[in-house]
């Protein structure tokens, strides 16, 4: 009885997406939605089988994920290191923050006419994108981070003998490291937004491109195919993000009962 | 040749175990405008144990900050061990007032902080003394106010110093623990030979453990009392309480605070100059 009850309350959240499934499929099925706006649900899982049983889905979406993981690769380390420097270092902030900070007011997809000009539509403007894109949240959350750390720790540790390096390893990275990675996951999201609108504007592969092809040809299942594939990685890396803040934070009290 | 010798086995001595001396000469320290300590002269033996004791706000803490070379004075010198000028002497360990525990390291790689790979195993072992051994594993954050105040503890002795300030080390403490922790720091004190300034609220507890009690009022030191009472200190003796009680009248500044003036409580006086002498 009980457990009746408990099975019933776990699958509750999942009776309303099913039953919109259900109509959507059945609109589709009874010609009351016509396939030129929007594919029945079957016929999207057709296009996945079909698509990943040549090939082609998985060239793409390896294409697209190389992309977006060496954008962030480039811009979240280069985010990392001067967050590092000026947060740590007075002379690196008056040298840099307020330039960065300026930059920062410029929304990378505002640049893409300009990147377009730079560099064409080949791999570097794509990767110049992300990479942009992704820098300024890891950037700024690593700057705060290290200033918000709590100045007793580091007097604490300067007068228990600890090297600059010390410091660094065993205060100033740790102590930073929650806001650290709250930049990271942002960062992660914004990565995907920047890698599909520049891959929809003007790529030769990928998940944009896939799906810009399908949609000249009118073929909207693999147009949503294209959007879920999406949406998939995103809340992949997000989950990853979330995993890394689980293992790496585990001493935080927030994190402690969920061990 | 023989003098060679001498000058070597006198080195020897003063980096095994001995403390350091400290001079504080003329020392001042203002926040702004607002002086908190003015003109104050303390000499402290190497091996000497001092507490200070004095109302809230008094400078206690900045008069410990100074001396581990965390505040710079305003004017006045402090020497540690001969030497002055910026930075902390590195035979000196603080604890501070607040236990300042990394919350992302283990309570034995806390007490292990700063300390090299050889020194390390060490650290398990003070952890035993002040009765954490079976909380190495965990983080700070599930350690009691007290549990983490004895961690603190346990990562200023590891580092054997010549020179140890205790900020109020005990103040979360029941009463029992308390005890015993006192009872931890002069054991080891007497084993090491380190010099200890202590600050504490608790007179009872620096007639206990110091050699000399020193309270500071209005930024300077007005009472240096010796205490010569034979260790262990008994805290029941009637030599002890009535110490106690002259210090805490002090402090209060109740009448019956010099006993070697005419004095309106002449009993409790009397007492203490006796009992002084008698041991
Ligand atoms: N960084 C600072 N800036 C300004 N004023 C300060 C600073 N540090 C301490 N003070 C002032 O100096 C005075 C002495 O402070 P201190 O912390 O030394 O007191 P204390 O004797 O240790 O007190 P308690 O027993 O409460 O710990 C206080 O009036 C305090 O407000
Ligand atoms: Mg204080």
């Amino acid at each position: 009885m009980t457990l009746k009850t408990s099975l019933l309350r776990q699958l509750a959240p999942w009776s309303l997406p099913i039953l919109l499934l259900a109509f959507w499929q059945a609109a589709s099925s009874f010609g009351w939605l016509s396939t030129r706006i929007l594919p029945s649900p079957w016929a999207v899982v057709a296009a996945f089988i079909a698509l990943s049983a040549s090939g082609e889905l998985w060239q793409h979406v390896q294409v697209s994920t190389l992309r977006a993981l060496s954008g962030f690769v480039i811009g979240g380390g280069l985010g990392l290191l001067l967050g590092l420097l000026t947060g740590a270092l007075k002379t690196a902030e008056t040298l840099l923050d307020s330039t960065l900070q300026m930059i920062r007011n410029i929304p990378p997809l505002a640049l893409i006419p300009l990147v377009i000009l730079w560099f064409g539509i080949d791999e570097e403007a794509k990767l110049f994108l992300v990479s942009l894109g992704v820098f300024f949240p890891i950037y700024i959350n690593t700057f705060h981070g290290i200033r918000a750390i709590d100045k007793g720790l580091i007097e604490m540790g300067k007068s228990y003998g600890l090297s600059a390096g010390g410091l660094y390893r065993e205060i100033i990275l740790p102590g930073a490291l929650p806001s650290i990675l709250v930049g990271v996951r942002f960062s992660l999201g914004f990565m995907w937004v920047i890698l599909i609108v520049a891959e929809t504007i003007s790529a030769q592969s990928g998940i944009g491109y896939m799906t810009m092809n399908a949609r000249e040809f009118l073929q909207t299942d693999v147009v949503l195919l294209g959007i879920l594939l999406y949406a998939l990685l995103g809340k992949l890396a997000d989950v990853l993000a979330k995993g890394l803040e689980r293992v790496s934070l585990r001493w935080h009290p927030s994190y402690q009962n969920s061990h | 040749m023989n003098n060679d010798a001498l000058e070597q086995q006198a080195l020897r001595q003063a980096s095994a175990g001995q403390g350091l001396a400290l001079h504080l000469e003329a020392l001042h320290k203002a926040y702004g405008s607002r002086p908190v300590l003015e003109r104050l002269d303390l000499q402290i033996e190497p091996g000497e144990f001092v507490a200070i004791v004095g109302r809230s706000g008094c400078g206690k803490s900045t008069l410990l900050r100074l001396i581990a070379g965390l505040e710079i004075p305003s004017a006045g010198s402090v020497r540690v061990g001969g030497r002055s000028g910026p930075g902390a002497h590195p035979g000196l360990r603080f604890m501070f007032q607040d236990p300042r525990l990394l919350p992302w390291r283990r309570v034995l790689a806390n007490v292990a902080l700063g300390l090299s790979p050889a020194e390390r195993p060490r650290a398990q072992e003070v952890l035993a003394q002040v009765g954490l051994a079976e909380r190495a594993g965990e983080w700070p954050a599930a350690l009691s106010g007290g549990q983490r105040q004895r961690v603190a503890l346990a990562r200023a002795l590891v580092h054997e110093p010549a020179a140890l300030l205790l900020d109020e080390p005990l103040g979360a403490l029941d009463a029992l623990t308390r005890i015993e922790m006192q009872q931890l720091i002069e054991d080891l004190w007497r084993r090491r030979g380190f010099t200890a300034v202590l600050v504490t609220h608790d007179v009872a507890e620096a007639v206990a453990l110091a050699d000399r009690v020193i309270l500071i009022e209005a930024g300077r030191i007005t009472l240096d009392e010796r205490v010569n009472l034979p260790r262990p200190r008994h805290r029941g003796s009637p030599a002890f309480a009535a110490l106690e009680e002259h210090i805490l009248n002090r402090v209060l500044q109740r009448p019956g605070s010099a006993p070697q003036e005419e004095d309106p409580h002449p009993a409790a006086a009397l007492d203490l100059d006796a009992l002084r002498w008698a041991v």
